[in-house]
């Protein structure tokens, strides 16, 4: 008796678990995997990003997910170290199995990643800035940051405007400076501009009184641009300024945030650099089609946490749209399909800029998507 | 020319007092246990942050800094307390790691409470730079150079004027042959701790206006201060105000005439001569290592 009934309840307990299977089966959420770079020296990259992939994971789910099924957020923290950040990237492939990766917050954790991933066959979109993440081109790394290439280009472009041809170059010794120093030694011939200085520094110095005077006694130079990030870039712009030189001085994207004229303050005037237009939203003209976007980005972002916005955070949030645009596409979460999709998505208007991904091209923002900033009366003001 | 030269050496001056001022600090406590405190960084630190944080409460800046001292200070005892004095009677090496854990503890907390940004910290005088010989000088470095020297005048007073710096030394050189005499040596590490943390936070109060401040500034500034310290001479307070000065100019110069990729390169080899020709340091004690 006691067998027959124990045998019952086994069946039903069988036919139940069963069910709930088949349910959880229709509305399988998506995975979307992320290695970030949430707390160490790259905290201000992943932390912002982090937080803009939670809020929109949020926001899509109340709206009823992707292709009717939940996205699910699968994150873990590399802490800026590329070994942490490969096994990260193995575990999200390997064992969460995830459907697409977003994250990366630094080109060194994005290049340990990029050989599992590529293996793995998944789509990964990364929010590096370096030029080398799709620069050949690799068939499932995309991103979202333009690179610093285009940074370079953008603000030579600017120099020639004003019709500066030699310029001296200071940059850090970190990989964003050395990237971006490198690139611009690259494209200043093609733009036809001389660098006649080219000095760098440590990211742990505490003055660089020694290389500006360096550049300053280089007979010929026009204007002096430092390629960094970190808080660098500011100590270089107040001794610019302690040493009074007076010559247009400008910026990388590095350090393109409300913090950076904080830390510089009145040294910090007329200084110029290329940014998103996430600093000026409210300059932008009317006819911008990003106004919108980058509008609606910041008061969302402000109001959730309660912080400011910051670009880094815009990175993500483009990787994400990007992703969940491509799913759509897709019309399923096929990893061949998502990755075609990804690679035909043209037009599509983001925070950084306006997206044309192809076959050839897997970072779709050029360096016309970037804004020249300067700063008048400590405050972000856009030249037109 | 000339002024160029005069350029880099402002600058050298300007890095190598900030050194030297962080090197002061591991002066302290080194000559009280034989201890390098890893954790020295960390103090300087917790000087600048909190004082940056009780400027934006409101505070004026002397009342500011002094609060951030005093701060530092009762840190740097329960790092005696808790920390060092359970591990009684472990050797140098066992304490040096517990200060290694320590400072990795205490900037953990720093992360939590104050946030990972950067910070900015007003000028003690005036923002406008000083010029002198066609050169540029922050006028925050004459204040670095001048409490620098104060701290050292300080620290020579306090270790051969005092009963107390007599004691500190006595149990450095021997701990046993010193409680017999009736020291009780916890107390003067713990004294030794407090003390230190108390420069250290000076310290990073003074340099904060050039440097700017962040939770993990300790790290950066802490390391090129115990080399500065071990350029000078472990436990030397003249040793850490010269080898500072020599690490910072010799780097300007370098950056200056050679190439800045060049800088590290030339310091750490300059070092290495130093430290395999005179072991103990420029101005090291010259005793014999007990057996």
């Amino acid at each position: 008796m006691s067998k027959k009934l124990l045998r019952r309840a086994g069946f039903l307990a069988a036919t139940l678990a069963a069910g709930i299977f088949a349910g959880a089966q229709a509305a399988q959420p998506i995975k979307i995997g992320s290695f970030l770079s949430v707390t160490g020296p790259a905290s201000f990259l992943g932390d912002p990003e982090l937080k803009t992939l939670e809020m929109y994971v949020e926001r899509i789910n109340e709206a009823g997910g992707v292709l009717g099924r939940p996205l699910q957020l699968i994150h873990y923290d590399d802490a800026g170290d590329a070994s942490a950040a490969r096994n990260f990237a193995s575990r999200l492939v390997r064992s969460d199995r995830v459907d697409i990766i977003v994250g990366g917050s630094t080109t060194g954790t994005t290049m340990a990643a990029v050989p599992l991933i590529e293996q793995a066959r998944t789509p990964f979109i990364s929010l590096a800035g370096a030029v080398v993440i799709t620069d050949p081109v690799k068939p499932w790394v995309f991103k979202t940051p333009q690179s610093d290439r285009a940074a370079a280009q953008r603000v030579l472009q600017d120099m020639k405007d004003r019709g500066i041809t030699r310029i001296g170059l200071i940059s850090g010794t970190d990989g964003f400076g050395r990237s971006g120093r490198e690139q611009t030694l690259a494209v200043a011939p093609e733009m036809g501009i001389e660098v006649v200085a080219d000095v760098t520094y440590s990211p742990s110095d505490t003055d660089m009184t020694a290389q500006l005077t360096r550049i300053r006694n280089t007979p010929g130079v026009q204007a002096v641009f430092n390629f960094g990030f970190g808080q660098s870039p500011a100590i270089v712009t107040r001794n610019y300024a302690q040493l009074g030189i007076d010559l247009p001085f400008y910026q990388s994207h590095g350090v393109a945030s409300d913090r950076f004229l904080e830390l510089v303050g009145r040294a910090g005037e007329g200084l110029r650099l290329p940014a998103s237009p996430l600093l000026v939203p409210d300059s932008l003209p009317d006819t911008d089609p990003q106004k919108r976007v980058v509008q609606a980005y910041k008061s969302a972002y402000e109001q959730r946490w309660n912080t400011q916005v910051s670009t880094f955070g815009g990175y993500a949030f483009d990787g994400l749209m990007l992703a969940v645009e491509a799913i759509e596409r897709a019309g399923s979460t096929d990893r061949e399909a998502v990755r075609k999709a990804l690679e035909s998505i043209q037009g599509y208007v983001g925070v950084t800029g306006v997206f044309n991904m192809s076959p050839t091209d897997h970072n779709g923002v050029g360096p016309e998507s970037f804004r020249i900033l300067e700063v008048r009366n400590g405050q972000w003001h856009l030249i037109q | 020319m000339f002024a160029e030269f005069i350029q880099y050496l402002f600058t050298g001056i300007t890095i190598g007092a900030t050194y030297a001022l962080v090197a002061l600090g591991f002066t302290l406590i080194y000559n009280a246990s034989h201890v390098i405190n890893f954790a020295q960084g960390e103090f300087l630190m917790i000087g600048g942050m909190a004082t940056v944080s009780l400027l934006g409460m409101g505070f004026p800046m002397p009342v500011a800094i002094v609060l951030a001292v005093m701060l530092a200070g009762i840190i740097g005892v329960a790092l005696q307390r808790f920390a060092i004095a359970p591990a009684k009677q472990a050797d140098v090496v066992t304490l040096i790691i517990i200060t290694i854990g320590a400072s990795i503890f205490i900037r953990g907390i720093a992360q939590l409470v104050w946030g990972k940004e950067y910070h900015v910290m007003p000028n003690f005088s005036s923002d406008e730079p000083i010029r002198l010989f066609g050169a540029v000088l922050n006028s925050q470095s004459f204040w670095v150079l001048g409490i620098g020297a104060l701290l050292v005048v300080a620290l020579v007073l306090f270790f051969t004027r005092t009963l107390m710096g007599k004691a500190i030394l006595a149990t450095s050189m021997n701990k046993d042959a010193a409680r017999l005499v009736g020291i009780r040596t916890q107390m003067v590490l713990m004294l030794a701790f407090m003390l230190s943390a108390l420069l250290g936070s000076m310290a990073g109060v003074t340099v904060a206006p050039i440097t700017f401040t962040a939770y993990d500034i300790g790290i950066m500034l802490g390391l090129k201060g115990f080399v500065a310290a071990a350029l000078g001479g472990l436990g030397s307070g003249v040793g850490a105000v010269v080898g500072g000065l020599l690490l910072g100019v010799v780097e300007a110069m370098t950056a200056g005439y050679i190439s800045s990729d060049y800088k590290d390169a030339v310091a750490f080899s300059m070092i290495l001569l130093v430290l395999f020709f005179m072991p103990r340091g420029l101005f090291g004690s010259r005793v014999v290592e007990r057996v």
